[in-house]
């Protein structure tokens, strides 16, 4: 095992204790903060870079791709729990993915953060983000990715609600935990299923791990009392998680609200990392997901794999129709994100782990690039998110519009030139050819349709046409944000901000060319093959229609949003959008997005009060008022007790009490009220006991 | 093994602190304070060595005590520590301080106050030692009258109802307690719990009940079933168990706070406690015949009272039902332990597993409960009592460290993994899955509830806009910071580290599998 095998864990831990170290500086401590976080950042992605050159280095070798590090957590009965953390391809890409955009994202943050009170806090919110994510990552341990995966959404919830005092912030923080816990906790009873199963939650173990022939294929026999494998009940139970932590319907309701963060917050947690760590999980147990009982291949995809598909390509074109008919920039992108998450979700359910994951990123970089590109337009136009209110701004902010068309085009999968375009290619491709039905695919096509065209509406809106930067346009201005001058000029952003989005776009660009199918590399890393440059792959069946076709997509997406948008320049900002005069009614259902969430106040989180309420009566008046009503017997009896003492018992024995009241009255002094009554009940219990002791022990 | 009566000594400490501190008078207050606290850090420095000294692989009784005091009547001072036991006595010493801590602002009759917090922890020091049903009913009754004091007499506007509730509850469960045991007592002239166990892991109990004399009309498993039902009260009022938990939300709410820290802290546990050492291992039987039902009430425990959490409006009522939910997680992994699952080593292992799990979340939810009870102590301090959920807003503007412990502390409660909470709560899902699938399926829905109104809490008193009024509220003292430094840093030890408890309690929890496995 190599040093970078062993000291792993090191990648995660360094922005963990950057991350404990900026918690102890005083709020002063700006430059202290960001440089410790920054700095950190920078050792975990040369770190990574190493991890990544041993992965290359032991690519092909069969079981020496993966290596792993486990130790034992605690013990319980005669067995140890044991955690630990693994290198193969899988983490290699992601580690160096998640170091390099959260670095940049870092550095830009130093910028778009600048004039923020809570500086400090940001960048110890960020760290401790990065830390768990690349826990998540390489844990090789169900248990572990778990509770980093819990951490991750922490840190999620603490920089969604990070401008604390707007209460849309808060509200919006704790929605996001809470709807991503739905996920989560179904997520937990899969795996305590799966370790009650397994006997282990170490995903390799030296062929005792839960992801190994030997536990697959227990699962796999183990039929339930429902009538469903072990193994597809557990694999449905993660995959509700991932449902959860990646936005996928009907658990989607939480990204797009999320955007009240700050933008960096978006672009790193929401749009490149975080939110894929739910397809990354699914890539991570996809021997689970497709654990079936057949030793030959070429079987039909199993009920989890299928259940992935599906929700994956109904969440592609769900998020994407929203996507039309927003105006906040971000949210735009937000349910962009959504729907991009669900094309990986089916790149996995159809192609397996290499065209998911290549999708997923290619999609970090553009998407992290679209986010930073929206927030330097935000910085530049004075917290304005509404583009409606922005246009022209090629003139004002030149690099940003350049890098952003960048990731626009990329988003959109322009032909050949952009990554999006060959991530997308690719899953397109093994949707075709998917051997249970073809509706995922035309929906993965109608889904690259309406991106190619949403973007072309945002594009045009903010940098096109005329300026409408109106000068009362300051209330979205982010608590925390000093007001900028009187001018209401749109500016561009410091370099800290454009230098990052340059490295992006560059990425966005250059990352296509290793998931070719004439160069595939990607594919062949992640499945530890050799890859080798072959033009012939274009010829292979299927390919080149395929290309063709999204092609022309693409371009009839582009197309209608010029046609929309781009022909007649945008002259107010209250004029009506273009759809919405042509379908006032659709467009409508659109902007609300579908009313989920209407649906879900309406349902689920009503009854959720009612019970809440039902609960707290049933404790007054019926659990409570049992109690209430012994309590009133008791006092009852004693009243009666006491009237028969009173006029019975009393007037003979005066005289001889005298004396013992006068001892009672010191008594009473201490405690008032009945405190006598329950001294009586005990003095009255041991007198039974003594009795009782004495008469058996005569016997 | 020793000389030196630990035990005996551990529980005469705190009830000479009290002697001393009430011997004081009501002139110094301070004094008073501080003498208590010092024989508060003086119990736990005890406990902490016999921590160190207990031996973790044996996971028997250890420090035994055992002195004729009756014989006649099978009376005997026994006494001795498991590792149960001994994890009850550090809970109970690490709480004491801390709950001193909290009541520091108590200015009324004070060395009554802190005396009376002292005999307290005599009584939970006696009633986790004790072996002997003689002198562990007079333990157990002594925690309950001071703590009764405590809330009648430094309470709340409604703290006579409160007094009341709890002394109509816990008295009733004291009285099917002790008939429950005189019964015993008449039919083996027993009152020793290992004995007891020992005769009911031999199927003799049974046959001595028959013999009852009067109760011949009777089977002898009807009056086991009886008798098992009148312990289960006791405790289950204790826990509390639904529908026998209505005193709590009130008495917690009514109770000074620092009180409410003991309530909850230490006392909450002696039930839970009751169930370990005495019920489960005497009826066994009867408890497996009424295993399914127990279950699913403690599942109604912990949905309800998650429920009922979040329907509250005062800071200390959430956090008495978050207690119910918490301590419903223990109640489900102990009914889920019951099943009978024979020579099968893979179960045995889940039941480790789901004990090992109830002992850390009965440590772990002392420890956070009693710090959340304290940060309300603090809160009112600063607010002039005021406690409301919609009371405040945006706090964290003029008190982030306030807001960012307790947050810690929060969280903790909430089970996010890398504190405390999260492992034992993962281990008794874990172990109760296989045993007692559906019910631990649907407890998990507390789990979720949990999370909702402990993120209201952090949105409505610590987010959104700060009103006027708070503007100028003081954050953390240095002083304070400093108190609240150690239970934060063990929640996040425990988090990390959790073999610190398990590896002393695992032995334990082995014994306790295997004495079930009829």
């Amino acid at each position: 095992m190599t040093w970078i095998v062993r000291n792993l864990w090191l990648i995660p831990a360094i922005p963990a204790l950057a991350a404990g170290l900026s918690a102890l500086a005083s709020r002063r401590r700006r430059a202290f903060a960001a440089s410790l976080a920054i700095g950190s950042m920078g050792i975990s992605f040369l770190l990574s870079l190493c991890a990544f050159a041993q992965a290359l280095r032991s690519s092909g070798q069969g079981e020496a791709t993966r290596q792993v590090f486990n130790f034992p957590w605690l013990q319980y009965g005669n067995e140890w729990l044991k955690l630990g953390w693994m290198l193969d391809p899988l983490t290699a890409v992601m580690l160096v993915m998640v170091t390099f955009v959260g670095l940049l994202i870092f550095i830009y943050s130093t910028g778009y953060m600048a004039h923020d009170q809570n500086f400090t806090r940001f960048f110890c919110f960020l760290s401790l983000f990065a830390a768990a994510m690349l826990g998540v990552v390489i844990a090789n341990s169900l248990l572990l990715l778990f509770m980093c995966w819990e951490l991750v959404g922490l840190t999620s919830y603490l920089l969604i609600g990070f401008w604390y005092q707007r209460p849309s912030a808060a509200a919006a923080a704790k929605k996001a935990f809470i709807t991503t816990r739905i996920g989560d906790l179904a997520f937990l009873i899969g795996i305590v299923w799966l370790y009650s199963q397994a006997g282990t939650l170490l995903f390799y173990d030296h062929g005792a791990g839960c992801m190994e022939q030997t536990a697959l294929a227990a699962m796999v026999a183990h039929i339930t009392s429902v009538g469903m494998a072990a193994s597809t009940g557990i694999a449905l139970l993660i995959f509700a998680g991932a449902v959860g932590k990646s936005g996928q319907v009907p658990l989607h309701v939480w990204l797009p609200d999320a955007m009240e963060g700050p933008t960096p917050v978006s672009a790193l947690i929401h749009a490149a990392t975080m939110v894929a760590a739910g397809v990354f999980l699914v890539a991570r147990v996809y021997p689970l997901m497709a654990a079936h009982g057949g030793m030959h291949a070429a079987i039909a995809p199993t009920t989890a794999l299928q259940a992935v598909t599906w929700i994956g390509s109904i969440t592609a074109v769900f998020a994407a129709l929203i996507a039309v008919a927003q105006n906040d920039i971000k949210r735009i992108l937000a349910y962009s994100t959504v729907s991009q998450l669900g094309y990986m979700m089916m790149g996995l359910g159809v192609g397996g782990v290499a065209v998911g994951m290549f999708h997923l990123i290619t999609h970090a970089f553009f998407k992290s690039l679209l986010f930073l590109g929206a927030g330097s337009v935000i910085h530049g136009c004075h917290e304005e998110q509404d583009i409606r209110r922005m246009g022209g701004l090629r003139k004002f902010m030149p690099v940003t519009f350049a890098t952003y068309a960048v990731g626009m085009l990329a988003l959109s999968g322009f032909p050949l030139f952009f990554s999006g375009f060959w991530s997308k290619d690719a899953i397109l491709h093994a949707a075709q050819d998917w051997s249970i039905s073809r509706t995922p695919f035309y929906l993965g096509a109608f889904g690259a349709l309406l991106t190619a065209f949403y973007m072309t509406r945002q594009v045009f809106y903010v940098f096109f046409g005329e300026a409408r930067l109106e000068g009362n346009a300051g209330h979205g201005a982010a608590a925390g944000h000093s007001e900028h001058g009187a001018a209401r000029v749109p500016h561009e952003s410091p370099a800290a901000m454009t230098m990052p989005l340059v490295l992006l776009a560059s990425c966005a660009v250059l990352l296509g060319l290793i998931g070719t199918p004439a160069w595939p590399w990607f594919n062949s890393f992640l499945n530890g093959q050799p890859a080798a440059l072959d033009f012939a792959g274009f010829l292979e069946r299927g390919t080149l229609p395929v290309m063709l076709s999204s092609t022309i997509i693409v371009f009839l997406g582009l197309g209608l949003g010029w046609w929309f948008y781009g022909r007649r320049p945008i002259a107010s900002a209250d004029a009506p959008d273009a759809l919405e005069q042509l379908q006032p009614g659709v467009f409508r259902v659109l902007q609300n997005k579908f009313y989920v969430d209407e649906l879900y106040g309406a349902t689920v989180i009503r009854w959720n009060g009612w019970l809440a309420s039902l609960s707290d009566w049933m404790d007054r008046w019926i659990f409570n008022g049992a109690v209430q009503a012994v309590s009133y017997l008791v006092i009852g009896l004693s009243w009666m007790a006491r009237s028969v003492d009173v006029f019975v018992v009393n007037p003979g024995f005066d005289g001889g009490c005298k004396t013992v009241t006068v001892g009672g009255k010191i008594l009473a002094r201490l405690q008032n009220g009945r405190t006598q009554a329950y001294l009586r009940m005990v003095g009255l219990a041991f007198a039974v006991l003594i009795v009782f002791l004495i008469w058996s022990g005569r016997r | 093994m020793n000389s030196i009566p630990s035990i005996s000594c551990l529980t005469v400490v705190p009830l000479l602190g009290a002697v001393a501190v009430l011997g004081l008078g009501a002139s110094s207050k301070k004094l008073a304070r501080l003498l208590a606290l010092a024989f508060a850090f003086a119990s736990l420095a005890m406990t902490l060595v016999m921590w160190h000294r207990f031996n973790p692989a044996d996971g028997g009784l250890q420090f035994e005590e055992v002195h004729a005091w009756i014989p006649s009547l099978g009376v005997q001072y026994h006494v001795g520590a498991d590792g149960l036991s001994l994890l009850m006595l550090l809970l109970s010493a690490i709480v004491l301080p801390m709950a001193m801590a909290a009541s520091w602002q108590v200015t009324e009759r004070v060395p009554l106050y802190f005396s009376l917090m002292l005999m307290l922890q005599a009584g939970l020091f006696g009633t986790f030692t004790a072996l002997n049903f003689f002198h562990w009913f007079l333990f157990w009754e002594l925690s309950l009258i001071p703590a009764f004091f405590l809330v009648r007499l430094w309470g709340g506007s409604q703290r006579a109802t409160a007094a009341m509730q709890f002394f109509v509850y816990t008295m009733l469960g004291s009285v099917a307690l002790l008939l429950a045991f005189l019964a015993i007592f008449m039919a083996t002239g027993k009152f020793d719990f290992m004995d007891l166990a020992e005769l009911a892991r031999n199927g003799q109990l049974l046959p001595a009940l028959a013999a009852l004399p009067h109760w011949q009309t009777f089977t002898a498993g009807k009056i086991a079933l009886l008798l098992c039902f009148g312990v289960l009260l006791g405790f289950a009022v204790k826990v509390p168990l639904v529908p026998f938990h209505t005193w709590l939300p009130s008495t917690y709410a009514e109770a000074p706070t620092g009180t409410t820290m003991l309530l909850t802290g230490t006392m909450s546990k002696m039930g839970l406690y009751g169930f370990l050492r005495i019920l489960l291992p005497i009826f066994f039987m009867e408890m497996r015949w009424v295993r399914t039902p127990l279950l699913w009430l403690a599942v109604a425990t912990i949905v309800l009272s998650a429920y009922a959490a979040l329907a509250q409006k005062d800071l200390k009522r959430i956090f008495a039902y978050s207690s119910i939910n918490h301590l419903g997680y223990c109640m489900l992994g102990i009914f889920a332990v019951l099943k009978y699952t024979g020579d099968n080593p893979a179960l045995a292992t889940e039941k480790a597993a789901a004990l090992n799990g109830v002992f850390l979340q009965m440590f772990n939810h002392g420890l956070t409960a009693a710090t959340l009870f304290w940060f309300v102590a603090l809160l009112e301090k600063r607010s002039g009592g005021l406690r409301g959920l919609n009371d405040f807003g945006g706090l964290r503007k003029v008190a982030p460290v306030f807001c960012g412990l307790m947050g810690i502390a929060l969280f903790s409660s909430l089970g996010l993994p890398g504190l405390n909470g999260f492992v034992g709560e993962f281990l008794i899902f874990k172990g109760t899955f296989p045993l007692a699938t559906w019910p631990s399926v649907v407890a998990v829905l507390g789990l979720l509830l949990t999370a909702l109104f402990i993120l209201t809490i952090l949105q409505r008193v610590f987010s959104g806009p700060l009103p006027e009024k708070w503007s100028q509220m003081p954050d953390l003292t240095l002083g304070e910071r400093l108190a609240l430094l150690p239970p934060i840093a063990l929640m996040f030890v425990l988090g990390l580290y959790p073999q610190l408890i398990l590896g002393v309690l695992n032995s334990t929890a082995m014994r306790m599998v295997w004495q079930l496995r009829f």
